[in-house]
């Protein structure tokens, strides 16, 4: 049994803005993995929620006359990894989420409540926040668009003002065509884990030259960060086994990882520079077929 | 040996209830008018209550009754589940109060509440406001054994018991004239169980006025002693039921909830009171693997001969005594089983109480943990010696007929020789132990094994008592009842197979009843110790001889022939010379049901007491690949070789080993429990405790070599508990293999490694 004071079903996003606004104190409930979890933990025991899990307007991924591409805040990482757009554009972003808990889990958990849950360890943060994701908030009163990285405000604080419901997020064109992209999160287990360290990379190499690079970690900082120094550092280096480690170590500059019973400081250190590395070079072919 | 039922991969009793979901546990079963236990934990790790105040939590609707430690006399009672013993010393510590104002553990138990539903009774749990008083908090043996430490237990001086034993010549003038000498701390990390289904009982009292206690339990017959102590009550005032269990581990090997819902019931008139421990509760307020350091010792010559060892076990016992320094003691017994042929030995060994959580029995009593130093502790040597760690150890097996002078023991290593023959060639390790030596690069390969030997039982520790009824019905099927006790390792199906063997019947007419029921299971100890194959087994076995014996006495009178010329096959009493078939049993039971001159139903009890142990071995084999740059370890191949005498039943034998080598993987690479400074738990969940998950698993392999048991049931030894021993030091020395670098700590989880690759430099 749970301790929630108050259930309403949205169907629709109208419905669903009505409501929050209608009940301040309430908040949205999606797929529910992080949200029943808190109540359980009674982190937010006796909560008044909003379900809008069955709204299909926020279920669809699409691309738009420019190129650029919106996913709908409900659509679950199982649909994402098998989507064809996803896959054809942004592959990486599918397969990020393709980390996520175990196939259970990815069935229900939706792209939306990662994203507003906060956390730096949410498994698609480092890759949409390397893919500059803007975030479309509705509310009754209105909507506005605002990038990611803004939208991260603090460990599980976001910029979701009451009554606001996350109906999309969009990448631009600009910001995949032409990329490749790995993530490598870092977890002791294989399944059902949350990452030590996530580690994003997306690139572009011209002739061995590295000509754009985005380079993003998770749990690297308190928020899903960017890595600019060594980004900088990164555009017209050649697309070396040294010049990967090399970026690598320059993340750190970027970063400030914590010392904590799930690791150390130095270990997520290693990790930061290590992953980095690894993803470099095989977006590069460095790896001769070795798994990162 | 040729065998028609054992030694066959027969179907399980009880696969079609487990699969089809059928099968009813304790959460499944239900009375009228059920109520609703919680426990109000203690939230501090050492610590007396200064003040309770439960009248927050006794307005909340829904509340029946709240009752805390003032309410119930303080009776001590010991919660380990070993036999009761008639030598007033050798019985186990009572320390344990049902509810207690001081508090020993975070988690420990100060209240219970009752109310209409579970939701309701944890809510007023946490209205009950208690304020303590603090006391140090010692997470280690060392803080706690401190001068002028605080006792947890009056008088203790936080010692549960320490002692020490030499076998052979004093290790000391040998350890001076050996050509060299090496000394290896080793430090290992309390573990959990992991059972799916978690503590979970319910008590009432019924129309006669004794207590039912239903309880996912390893031990419904010592569970009724202990409740009877607890409660100083007769033994026959309590009944207690084991439905199915949803896996054990030993941590159901201790008397841990039901006390709590007989105090409850009986707190509310005998209602039924239901108790579920959450995830949560399980990992703190049950029992763990215990936390161990151990010092190391040995001098040997530079051709590899070992010529003493010396062990000091020092055991983290955590709040309450449980098994006391049983487990301990087997360490120490166990230490110097394997390579008895390097006859000198010492060791000295300690158990305490700290303020973790309570330490007790987990698969395998204590030989992981010393199994791990001495097998590490060999790799490290032929590292030295630069050996291979295999030739090391054949130096150190010269002879193959031993005796283990500290418990008595007679046995043979033969088995546990060809298994390592066996392991070799399959891994190929003499080309690849060789190969993988001076690794350079980001991923480096290496291959690791690791030996035991293991006990059958539990003599000459504990006396070894099993009983078994069987009874033939009138259609010439046979049922058996038995107080050993099914909890998912598959005995039920290895007892009618026997059964089986024995009298002709076949298997699918041999019945059992999963669920065990003191008053109509006969006394049989419970499932631990490796035990019941081998010692339930003897006493099936004596039951279905006899059982058989009268099968033939019947139809020779029937039949009017020697009972001599006769035998049974295929539920068909037969002509033993020309195998033709003369009477079927059912017919045969029919008669002898309904006979109007010497009606008789074909029944026997049997009441078998062992003296004897009969010791299986065996080998882990593994080859891995490890990250240098992040500390991760894949294992790329991983098997066991086990001597378990003749394999009842191979699928539930490897059943068996899978198991055991998952559990060792997780040990070896992942689980740990953690604790801040003041005891509270860090990781009390499956997301932070890790376990390993299907992916973190290769293809888990197990191969036998079957020796026969002259003691046990058609030659068999047990096997159990052992599958899961030599897992995590075959994989630390196959990264000491691939690496160079001798990890002597669990787990060896990457932060670990990181850090040993640190100290090595080789980052
Ligand atoms: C077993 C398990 C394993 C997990 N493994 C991982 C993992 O590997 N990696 C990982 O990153 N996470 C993991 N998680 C966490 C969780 O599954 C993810 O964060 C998931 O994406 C949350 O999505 P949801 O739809 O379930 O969110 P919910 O729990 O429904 O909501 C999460 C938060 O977002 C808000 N919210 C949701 N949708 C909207 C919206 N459209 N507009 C405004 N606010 C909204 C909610 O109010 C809440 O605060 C795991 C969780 C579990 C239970």
């Amino acid at each position: 049994m749970f301790d929630i004071s108050n259930y309403r079903e949205a169907l629709s996003v109208k419905d669903a803005m009505t409501y929050l606004k209608e009940d301040p104190s309430s908040m949205v409930i999606a797929g529910g993995t992080d949200v029943l979890i808190k109540v359980r933990e009674g982190k937010l025991a006796g909560s008044s929620l909003v379900g809008i899990h069955k709204i299909d307007d926020l279920k669809g991924i699409c691309k738009d006359a420019n190129g650029d591409i919106h996913i709908g805040s409900l659509v679950c990482f199982t649909q994402l990894e098998e989507d064809e757009i996803i896959k054809e554009n942004v592959d990486y972003l599918g397969k990020a989420g393709g980390t996520m808990g175990g196939p259970q889990l990815r069935n229900i958990a939706t792209i939306g409540g990662n994203v507003c849950n906060g956390v730096t360890s949410a498994d698609s943060g480092s890759m949409l926040v390397c893919l500059n994701a803007n975030l479309k908030l509705s509310s009754i009163d209105g909507e506005r668009i605002m990038p990611i990285s803004d939208f991260y405000m603090g460990p599980g604080k976001v910029d979701l003002r009451a009554g606001e419901l996350l109906t999309d997020i969009i990448i631009m064109k600009e910001d995949y065509e032409g990329f490749t992209g790995k993530y490598i999160k870092f977890s002791q287990r294989r399944a059902m884990d949350i990452a030590t360290i996530g580690c994003s990379v997306m690139l572009k190499q011209k002739g061995g030259v590295i000509t754009d690079f985005r380079l993003g970690y998770g749990v690297a900082a308190p928020t899903p960060v960017r890595c600019p120094v060594a980004e900088a550092f990164a555009v017209g280096k050649k697309a070396t086994e040294e010049n990967a480690k090399a970026i690598g170590e320059k993340a750190l500059e970027d970063v400030m990882p914590r010392d904590s019973w799930r690791g150390s400081k130095a270990f997520r250190q290693q990790l930061i520079k290590e992953l980095a590395r690894k993803a470099i070079e095989e977006l590069a072919g460095l790896r001769g077929g070795q798994d990162a | 040996m040729s065998f028609k039922c054992v030694n066959q991969r027969v179907i399980r009793k009880d696969i079609v209830a487990k699969v089809t979901g059928r099968a009813r546990y304790t959460a499944d079963r239900t009375e009228r008018e059920m109520l609703y236990g919680a426990l109000v934990r203690s939230k501090v790790a050492h610590g007396y209550v200064k003040s309770i105040d439960t009248s927050k939590a006794e307005q909340l609707p829904g509340v029946i009754k709240v009752v805390t430690y003032d309410d119930l006399k303080a009776i001590k009672f010991p919660t380990c589940g070993h036999p009761h013993s008639v030598i007033v010393e050798k019985r186990d510590i009572a320390d344990k109060t049902v509810f207690t104002n001081h508090v020993r553990h975070f988690g420990d138990e100060i209240a219970g509440v009752v109310a209409v539903d579970s939701y309701t009774a944890r809510k007023a749990a946490e209205l009950v406001e208690v304020e303590y008083e603090k006391l140090p908090v010692y997470l280690e043996s060392e803080e706690a054994l401190q001068e002028g430490a605080k006792e947890i237990h009056d008088g203790s001086k936080n010692i549960v018991k320490e002692d020490e034993y030499e076998l052979g010549s004093d290790v000391e003038p040998i350890f001076e004239s050996a050509d060299y000498v090496l000394e290896e701390d080793y430090d290992i990390s309390p573990v959990k169980h992991c059972h799916l289904e978690n503590q979970i009982a319910y008590a009432y009292q019924d129309a006669e006025q004794r207590i039912v206690v239903v309880s996912a339990t390893q031990i419904p017959h010592i569970v009724r002693r202990i409740l009877s102590q607890a409660f100083e009550l007769p033994y026959s005032k309590f009944r207690i039921i084991k439905p199915y269990v949803g896996g054990g581990f030993g941590n159901k090997q201790d008397v841990v909830v039901e006390p709590q819902v007989v105090a409850l019931s009986l707190a509310v008139g005998g209602k039924p009171v239901l108790i579920e421990y959450s995830r949560e509760e399980q990992m703190v307020a049950t029992r763990t693997r215990h936390a161990v350091k151990i010092s190391l010792k040995s001098g040997f010559n530079k051709d590899g001969e070992i010529l003493a060892q010396k062990a000091v076990i020092v055991s983290n016992g955590g709040g309450y005594a449980a098994h006391g320094h049983a487990i301990t003691e087997t360490m120490a017994g166990n230490f110097m089983q394997t390579y008895m042929s390097i006859k000198n030995f010492k060791s000295e060994q300690i158990t305490t109480y700290t303020n973790l959580p309570v330490a007790g029995a987990m698969r395998a009593y204590g030989v992981p943990q010393i199994s791990f130093a001495v097998e590490s502790h060999l790799d490290s040597i032929a590292g030295m010696l630069q050996l291979d760690p295999a030739a090391l150890r054949d130096i150190n097996m010269t002879e193959d007929d031993l005796n283990n002078e500290f418990t008595g023991v007679d046995y043979s290593i033969k088995g546990l020789k060809e298994a390592i023959e066996r392991g070799k060639e399959r891994i190929s390790w003499n080309e690849k132990q060789k190969a993988y030596q001076g690794q350079i690069g980001e991923k480096r390969k290496g291959v690791g094994m690791a030996c035991f030997t293991f006990d059958s039982g539990t003599w000459p520790y504990y006396p070894e008592l099993a009983g078994a009824n069987i009874t033939m019905n009138q259609d010439g099927h046979l049922y058996m009842h038995l107080g050993a006790v099914e909890i998912g390792q598959g005995s039920d199906t290895v007892f009618c197979q026997m059964a089986a063997e024995t009298t002709g019947v076949s298997y699918d007419n041999v019945h059992i009843n999963s669920l065990t029921d003191t008053d109509y299971s006969p006394f049989d100890t419970g499932a631990y110790g490796t035990r019941q194959t081998y010692i339930t087994g003897q006493a099936v076995v004596k039951a279905a001889e006899i059982i058989y014996g009268k099968i033939l006495e019947k139809a020779a009178n029937l039949l009017d022939v020697g009972s001599e010329k006769l035998d049974v096959a295929d539920d068909y009493v037969i002509d033993k010379a020309s195998k033709r078939q003369l009477m079927s049993l059912a017919d045969l039971a029919l008669n002898t049901y309904y006979n109007e001159e010497s009606g008789e139903v074909i029944t026997c009890s049997v009441s078998n007491q062992v003296k004897s142990n009969s010791i299986n071995t065996g080998v882990c084999f593994t080859e891995v690949e490890v990250d240098i740059t992040t500390g991760k370890v894949d294992i790329l191949d991983i098997f066991n070789i086990h001597d378990c005498g003749t394999v009842i039943n191979p699928d539930t034998a490897e059943g068996q080993v899978h198991g055991g080598i998952s559990m060792g993987i997780g040990y070896a690479l992942m689980e740990t429990m953690l604790f801040n400074k003041d005891g509270l738990p860090l990781n009390d969940n499956l997301l932070d405790y890790k376990l390993p998950t299907t992916l973190d698993h290769p293809d888990l392999g197990a191969d036998f070599v079957e020796t026969y048991s002259e003691t046990g049931p058609f030659g068999a030894k047990g096997l159990s508990e052992p599958t899961t021993v030599p897992t995590a030091p075959a994989i630390r020395n196959a990264i000491l293999n691939a690496t160079g670098v001798k990890v002597n700590s669990l787990p060896m989880n990457p932060q670990c490694l990181f850090e040993n690759f640190k100290d090595a430099g080789l980052i």
